[in-house]
């Protein structure tokens, strides 16, 4: 009897794409892996659409922008599992060292008064285009936007803890965290 | 001479001197009772209320507790670790914690006790509060986004005419622990190290002393919180 495999997504809102990175990092177990699962909407093969309902859908980064908080939404609709995948998934992450400083002064800095702009913007333009993403008032945990199953903490997650939660939602074995892979850092 | 008394923790017989500090005396008897705000060798403060367990079924603090014979303490039920969980939890959501940028990461207090618990997130939402970080000093930056507000600094480090260099400042939800520009002034490399020392977070740094220790070799990088008492 062949066992239907379950269908993963995975995308990178505000994230810096090191969670992606971490997930490649299973090495050679990648190859145990599409044995047991197949990849739908996601950045490592490139399909950027949905085409069927995902059993497991995987989340790098908080919400920063609109098109973030759309592309979420999009994931919690079609996936029936959505994991929070490391630090700024979780809580924001570095992106939210924003929070803080009102936007208007972050993006004061970014584009008109920071040192490598504050000479080349003499127009002083802040980028408005409708096509460009909404900035934000702040940073948003995913969970703070949508519901969200699981939580796989790390900057980014070791390689383990992500084959371990994987492996074992994805065969229903019993999940092992060692202590020295759950890490903030 | 102090007399010695019988008392059990998660019933197993224990001994220790009468009035000894209950964080103490489990100690001697391989039990490890987390605790946050207490620290060896300074007076209690009982403010973070992590070392709660159960003396003859009613909660207190044990750092702030006295031991008295045939007293009846429970260190771990699901009500207390949950109790303990959402403590670390609250401190997460109410200051700004972004441990990847922290000089004090896999070696602090506060996220060893989150491993310890296996937090993934916080219950609470996170708060992100607006705080400064107070840089003007030559040898100690004083990170309020990752205070605790345990006190501990204030309790334990005094320059060398005996007065506290870390001071309260603003109040309510505002209150900060700040660093005296008076008393501050003039203290040695030694009493400076020792501050970030007494801080169990990433709230009081010496300069240029940030990521010493490469990841793996860090206090918490392999060992959980606690475990050097419980495998005496
Ligand atoms: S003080 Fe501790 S918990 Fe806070 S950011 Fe630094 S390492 Fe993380
Ligand atoms: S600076 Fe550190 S030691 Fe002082 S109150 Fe804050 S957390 Fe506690
Ligand atoms: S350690 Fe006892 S209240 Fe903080």
């Amino acid at each position: 009897m062949t066992k239907k495999k379950k269908i993963i997504a995975t995308a990178s809102l505000a994230g810096c794409f090191g969670c992606h990175m971490s997930f490649l990092d299973i090495d050679e177990r990648i190859l145990n892996l599409i044995e047991l699962v197949e990849f739908n909407k996601s950045p490592i093969n490139d399909i950027k659409k949905f085409t069927k309902h995902c059993d497991i859908g995987i989340i790098e980064g908080g919400c920063c922008n609109d098109e973030n908080v759309h592309v979420l939404k999009e994931f919690r609709k079609n996936c029936d599992i959505l994991i929070s995948l490391g630090e700024c998934a979780i809580m924001g992450g570095l992106p939210a060292m924003r929070n803080g400083i009102p936007l208007k002064e972050c993006l004061e800095e970014a584009y008109i008064n920071g040192p490598t702009v504050k000479d080349v913007n003499p127009q002083k333009i802040i980028p408005f285009d409708p096509d460009i993403p909404k900035i934000l008032n702040k940073v948003y945990p995913c969970h703070e936007i949508v519901k969200i199953d699981y939580f796989l903490p790390g900057c980014p997650p070791r390689a383990d803890l992500i084959w371990n939660a994987l492996y074992a939602l994805v065969t229903g074995n019993e999940l092992l965290i060692p202590y020295e892979v759950f890490k903030y850092d | 001479m102090s007399t010695f008394v019988k008392f059990i923790i998660d019933g197993k017989i224990c001994l220790s001197e009468e009035g000894k500090q209950l964080i103490e005396a489990a100690k001697e008897n391989d039990i490890y009772i987390p605790t946050l705000c207490n620290y060896p060798g300074i007076p209690p403060k009982g403010s973070c209320r992590i070392c709660t367990v159960l003396i003859n079924n009613r909660p207190a603090t044990a750092c702030t507790t006295k031991v008295t014979e045939n007293m009846d303490i429970k260190t771990s039920t699901p009500e207390l670790e949950d109790f303990r969980k959402a403590v670390i939890e609250l401190l997460f959501s109410e200051g700004n914690h972004f441990c990847p940028s922290c000089e004090r990461s896999g070696n602090c207090e506060l996220q060893a006790l989150a491993y310890k618990y296996r937090i993934a997130v916080s219950r609470f939402p996170y708060f992100f509060p607006e705080r400064t970080i107070e840089s003007w000093h030559p040898k100690l930056i004083k990170d309020h986004n990752r205070c605790i507000l345990c006190k501990r600094c204030i309790r334990g480090i005094k320059n060398n005419e005996g007065k506290t260099i870390f001071a309260y400042g603003r109040r309510g939800q505002y209150l900060e622990i700040n660093i005296d520009p008076e008393t501050s002034k003039n203290i040695s490399d030694e009493l400076a190290e020792q501050a970030m020392n007494i801080c169990p977070v990433g709230a009081i740094l010496v300069k240029e002393k940030g990521f010493i220790t490469p990841i793996g070799k860090r206090k918490y990088d392999y060992n959980i919180i606690g475990s050097e008492i419980e495998n005496q």
